[in-house]
């Protein structure tokens, strides 16, 4: 196992902090990641030794985050956007740009999951398309089509002219 | 000029720096002839930069401690803090006195019976209950889930004991690898936050045993055995709660079989 400490172990802030802003919930994303580390543990003996532990761990962690998702839907707990737990992903206004960042971080709350998690991973986690594709289980040429999507609709966002593109269900899940 | 036409997925493989650099140098061209375009990509790209600013901080606060993967995997290779096995040790050596293990002398407690059960749940009971953040796999919620899991994993049928009668709800549970084979877990807590773990497996060694308490440090224990199968209650709660909650497990399971 102490090979799993020293592949995984440093990749738990970047897997708090893609949990956090797929999930945009702070405190349902360190539940998920102790989550994700426990099925690791019990999974290690089962990967491929040669496989890419980063792409490995993201799988899960992304399929966890994905039945959250989807059981909070079941359970109907939807919340108006206003009430969304924006405090999750914004940051002290301590900072030039703190503004910029909080309009982009809003934006990218406001896309659509598979957008959300194709722009997490290729631009903040930095992930190659191949990976990026691995993890969310979907063709390149789907990665590239909602990276596309994802980085214009963030572009019209901060750019003001969203009114049009805006997603028509005002109504998001937390 | 022979280039092909530049796709969008070009211009998004430019912004992530994953084209070739012949390739990279044609969409360079490609967007010095077009401002238009060009500013679209410069947005892109300093999008991805500023993603990363913004969200740098999520990634820099300090792991807590229930992230603490070296702790969670030494919690899993063996379960139970190292007092509470000592003072188990203890204690086992002190119901060995009382219940007449002397004479076997050194043959001591059968392997797998019931005495190792009950130091299983005592241990799963130290770790999970004591878990603040996720004391079970599956919720309550997620019964059938756990059911099913459970049943094949331990091959018979397993049922939650519907306990809410008695003050205690069940919170949800988990399937445990033990030395001796699959057990299922089930944890409950009562309204004062006061939680309970009952754990069963297959009995090799003392397949049927009557209702016993053991103390194992401050963890009391309420441990049996009917036709093979174990069972063992564990918490921080006096005898005379667990045994009325131990023997309305036991007409339960009687009732079902």
């Amino acid at each position: 196992m102490n090979d799993m400490v020293l592949l995984i172990e440093p990749l738990i802030p970047a897997m708090r902090r893609y949990a956090c802003a797929f999930l945009r919930d702070r405190s349902a994303a360190d539940d998920l990641v102790q989550d994700c580390l426990e099925r690791a543990i019990g999974r290690w003996h089962q990967r491929r030794a040669d496989g890419n532990p980063r792409t490995w761990i993201f799988t899960i962690l992304h399929n966890l985050a994905v039945n959250h998702v989807n059981q909070a839907r079941r359970r109907g707990k939807f919340v108006p956007l206003e009430d969304a737990d924006e405090a999750a992903l914004s940051q002290p206004a301590s900072q030039d740009g703190a503004l910029r960042h909080r309009d982009l971080l809003k934006a990218l709350a406001d896309l659509p999951e598979d957008q959300r998690s194709t722009v997490l991973l290729v631009s903040v986690e930095g992930l190659s398309y191949a990976e990026a594709a691995s993890v969310l289980d979907i063709p390149i040429g789907t990665i590239m089509s909602r990276l596309a999507r994802g980085r214009e609709r963030l572009r019209r966002a901060v750019e003001g002219e969203a009114d049009a593109a805006r997603a028509p269900n005002i109504r998001r899940i937390k | 000029m022979n280039t092909r036409p530049i796709t969008e997925d070009d211009l998004h493989a430019y912004v992530d720096q994953a084209l070739d650099p012949a390739r990279q140098a044609e969409v360079a061209a490609y967007l010095e002839q077009h401002p238009e375009v060009a500013r679209r990509v410069e947005v892109y790209a300093s999008q991805r930069g500023e993603l990363r600013t913004a969200l740098a901080p999520l990634a820099e606060a300090p792991v807590p401690p229930e992230l603490d993967l070296r702790r969670m995997i030494a919690a899993r290779r063996r379960p139970g803090a190292p007092w509470l096995q000592a003072v188990a040790a203890v204690a086992l050596v002190a119901l060995g006195g009382a219940g007449g293990w002397s004479l076997h002398g050194a043959v001591g407690p059968e392997p797998g019976g019931i005495t190792t059960l009950a130091q299983e749940a005592a241990d799963n009971y130290s770790v999970y209950a004591a878990d603040g953040v996720h004391p079970v796999e599956f919720k309550a919620d997620e019964r059938a889930e756990l059911v099913s899991l459970a049943s094949r994993r331990l091959e018979r049928p397993v049922d939650v004991p519907e306990l809410s009668d008695l003050g205690y709800r069940f919170m949800g549970g988990r399937v445990l690898a033990t030395e001796h084979g699959p057990a299922v877990m089930f944890m409950y807590d009562n309204d004062r936050g006061t939680r309970l773990v009952l754990l069963s497996r297959t009995m090799k060694a003392d397949q049927d045993a009557p209702i016993a308490l053991h103390r194992l440090g401050s963890v009391a224990e309420c441990a049996w055995a009917d036709k093979g199968i174990g069972y063992s209650l564990a918490g921080h709660a006096n005898s005379d709660i667990l045994h009325p909650l131990a023997d309305e497990i036991r007409k339960q399971v009687a009732g079902r079989t």
